[in-house]
């Protein structure tokens, strides 16, 4: 209705026709076939979920998301082009098409899945906010952080939270707020602020940056829910769920016991849930117009969640954070796929 | 332009294509129209894709709670406050670095160019050593510098620097005490009102007489005696109604008193120090545009050295230097908004930075953001520019 009204004061003006413009994007999964590879917004580098390693490749948990688009749609986990972004930054880049896939620690909210034309797609790591602390501080609770100043990173759900927490305790605190997480911990390592505050996860990954981590520790209190995971425009349904199904996959093939080791022998197994999930049984992919051996490409090339969250996160890694919450339904946690049939 | 004198007999008008100014006429609102129209296809092009999207548009965002706390505000700010205060918040932030950085740059700036013309050979060499070290490095590294390196080296809370007990200085910031005025503090103020119109009436007074009789007394003297000295009288005759409010280390940090945080003393600095000289190198060549003749002249006069500066010299040269501080003082309020980069609440770290990310609401944040900006431009200009034009040669 707006629109006919300027084209019509554009013919009068007989100026200028500016044409198509306006007109709906075309599907991302062409787009994504057509370049070959995935566009996929990852972090300013956090150890663990998304940074480069020594040799410049992007590793962790959310990158293997990314990986794991490209490998369902392309056949190729490589076939990622990683877009770097800070907090602020994030949404802007997915609204505006820069990125295809947010995987960037991202906490899901109401806000955010309804106001900004953006659908989460699922939850790939359960988190909660915590505090670090120095140890010279002799602090063991976060109830005893009344007037501390506590660095914090701009743009994220843990400045609403802070706010939140100690209003309800009836405490005060100094924000001091930052443009990046490398910039908080150089807050907090100069002594600008005696709290970094932050979800766990991320706090085991700054603290490991630390010049001595042995001098902070992270406290016992969690004062949130911080349920992370990838993100996608809304009105693309075809690549929502792609995108959501390429974390189920990676779910499934840990309750199945499907590795990157053994998914080839796993193709001649006589499970039906293996034998679909890897595409002997029917054509699963058909429907999000992937070939049928999308799972299995994710699972070969990427590895399962478990896979994925012990080379990263867990115990393997240096952040050594325990499966806890993020174990499968069965194990006692929180981590829970639909079956593929 | 000039429009060519109608030749033609008259009763035979020529087509309106044929008319110069008919035409220039018709030209200029189909510019105006096709502008117009553009931006209006803009703006539906922006709702139609936002609303396509699924994505809230808007400025109702701007009464819901922001519910995150700010380090440093000049009005009563809490997490429970709105959107709309955070841009209050926001703006008087940088409002505040903007003119405190204004003024220090220009007292900075003054003493250096007058410094860098000076016969004293080792005070012209520091001069220009300051100008052509701060003038050449990126502002943005000297914020860098100040904060990381100058700043972040200070001791903690529990070590810090302490001057007479009452002032503290440490890596969380400066503590000063504050100043709590109780009943009968009131007279103070008033009276400082009163000495001020006094003597602009003694200045106009003292102006007049000099013109009609000659003779003059030393009227900005008295003023600033009357200015100064009576408050102080009163103050001492009312048997100094204030209380201080000093810092005490109580838990984690300093508490009362007042706290100056080291992102504003980084930012403040850095903006001062780096503008001042250019600001230097403009009061340099507007006292020396001025020829040497004329100071001769009012020497020959035999008007003190005070007076030929002051009635000769500054009176010219700040016609050279005026428009050219302009742009001085606009870039600085600018350059602002590189507080982000160390954390400094302004309004671009607050509203174009927080507020834009808890909101999703970017087109509206940048836009007022870059509206504020903007205003404030214009509004310096045009005091400038009008400030130009008092001080411009008045030709007669």
């Amino acid at each position: 209705m707006l629109n006919k009204k300027h084209l019509v004061l554009l013919a009068s003006a007989g100026a200028i026709t500016i044409a198509g413009v306006a007109t709906a994007q075309a599907s991302t999964l062409s787009d994504t076939l057509s370049r070959g590879a995935v566009q996929c917004g990852v972090s300013d580098g956090l150890p663990g979920f998304s940074a480069p390693d020594d040799d410049g490749n992007w590793q962790g948990l959310d990158v293997d998301v990314c990986r794991a688009v490209a490998a369902a749609v392309l056949g190729d986990a490589d076939a990622v082009n990683y877009i770097s972004l800070n907090a602020v930054e994030r949404f802007t880049a997915l609204q505006s098409g820069e990125v295809d896939v947010l995987s960037r620690n991202t906490t899901w909210t109401t806000t955010r899945d309804t106001t900004l034309g953006l659908n989460f797609t699922g939850v790939n790591f359960y988190d909660g906010q915590g505090f670090m602390v120095s140890t010279d501080l002799g602090i063991s609770s976060a109830s005893e952080l009344d007037g501390a100043a506590i660095c914090i990173q701009s743009g994220t759900t843990t400045e609403l939270n802070l706010a939140d927490y100690f209003r309800a305790n009836g405490m005060e605190f100094d924000p001091i707020v930052f443009d990046t997480s490398e910039q908080t911990v150089g807050g907090f390592q100069a002594g600008r602020c005696d709290v970094l505050t932050s979800d766990t996860s991320q706090l085991a990954a700054l603290r490991i940056q630390l010049d001595d981590p042995s001098g902070a520790m992270i406290l016992p209190d969690v004062i949130s829910k911080e349920p992370l995971g990838p993100v996608v425009r809304q009105g693309d349904d075809q690549w929502f769920n792609i995108v959501k199904w390429s974390l189920f996959a990676m779910l499934n093939g840990e309750e199945y016991g499907v590795t990157s080791e053994n998914a080839e022998e796993m193709l001649e197994s006589e499970n039906p849930d293996i034998a679909r999930l890897l595409g002997q049984d029917g054509n699963y992919g058909e429907g999000m117009g992937l070939e049928a051996d999308w799972a299995y490409n994710i699972l070969s090339q990427v590895g399962n969640y478990g896979e994925s969250f012990e080379r990263n996160v867990g115990m393997d890694s240096p952040l050594e954070i325990e499966r806890g919450v993020n174990a499968l339904w069965n194990q006692g946690g929180f981590q829970y796929a639909p079956p593929i049939r | 332009m000039s429009v060519r004198p109608n030749t033609r007999p008259a009763g035979h008008k020529p087509p309106f294509w044929r008319d110069r100014a008919k035409r220039a006429l018709i030209f200029q609102l189909l510019l105006v129209a096709a502008v117009a129209a553009f931006l209006l296809y803009i703006v539906g092009n922006v709702q139609d894709n936002l609303s396509a999207r699924g994505i809230t548009t808007g400025f109702g965002f701007l009464s819901n709670t922001a519910g995150f706390g700010i380090v440093q505000s000049l009005i009563d700010y809490s997490s429970q406050s709105t959107y709309g205060r955070t841009f209050l918040v926001g703006l008087l932030n940088t409002l505040l670095v903007g003119g405190l950085g204004v003024l220090a740059a220009t007292i900075i700036g003054f003493i250096v160019g007058i410094a860098r013309l000076s016969p004293n050979w080792l005070l012209a060499r520091l001069a220009n050593a300051y100008i052509e070290t701060f003038r050449n490095i990126p502002l943005l590294l000297q914020i860098f510098f100040w904060y990381y390196a100058v700043l972040r080296t200070l001791p903690s809370a529990r070590d810090s620097l302490a001057f007479g007990e009452v002032i503290f200085l440490n890596v969380r910031g400066l503590y000063l005490p504050e100043p709590l005025f109780e009943s009968g503090f009131g007279l103070i103020p008033a009276t400082f009102i009163l000495a001020i119109i006094a003597s602009i009436a003694l200045v106009i007074w003292n102006k007049r007489r000099h013109e009609a009789t000659g003779k003059r007394l030393p009227a900005y003297w008295i003023s600033f005696a009357l200015i100064f000295g009576l408050p102080l009288l009163v103050l001492v005759a009312t048997g100094v109604p204030i209380t201080w409010d000093i810092p005490e280390l109580r838990g984690f940090n300093f508490r009362g008193g007042i706290t100056i945080i080291p992102e504003f003393l980084a930012l403040w600095l850095a903006l001062s120090i780096y503008t001042a000289s250019f600001i230097a190198e403009i009061v340099r060549s507007g006292i020396q545009a001025i020829s040497h003749g004329q100071t001769e002249a009012a020497q020959a006069l035999s008007l003190p050295r005070n007076l030929v500066l002051r009635l000769v010299v500054i009176p010219q040269a700040l016609r050279v230097i005026i428009p050219p501080l302009t742009s001085q003082y606009l870039n600085l309020i600018k350059n602002s908004s590189l507080a982000t980069a160390i954390g400094y609440p302004d309004l671009v770290s607050v509203f174009a930075g927080t507020t834009l990310n808890q909101t999703g609401q970017a087109i509206e944040v940048i836009a007022m953001t870059m509206a504020v900006y903007l205003t404030i431009s214009l509004l310096v200009s045009m005091f400038m520019n009008w400030f130009n034009a008092r001080v411009a040669l008045v030709e007669r």
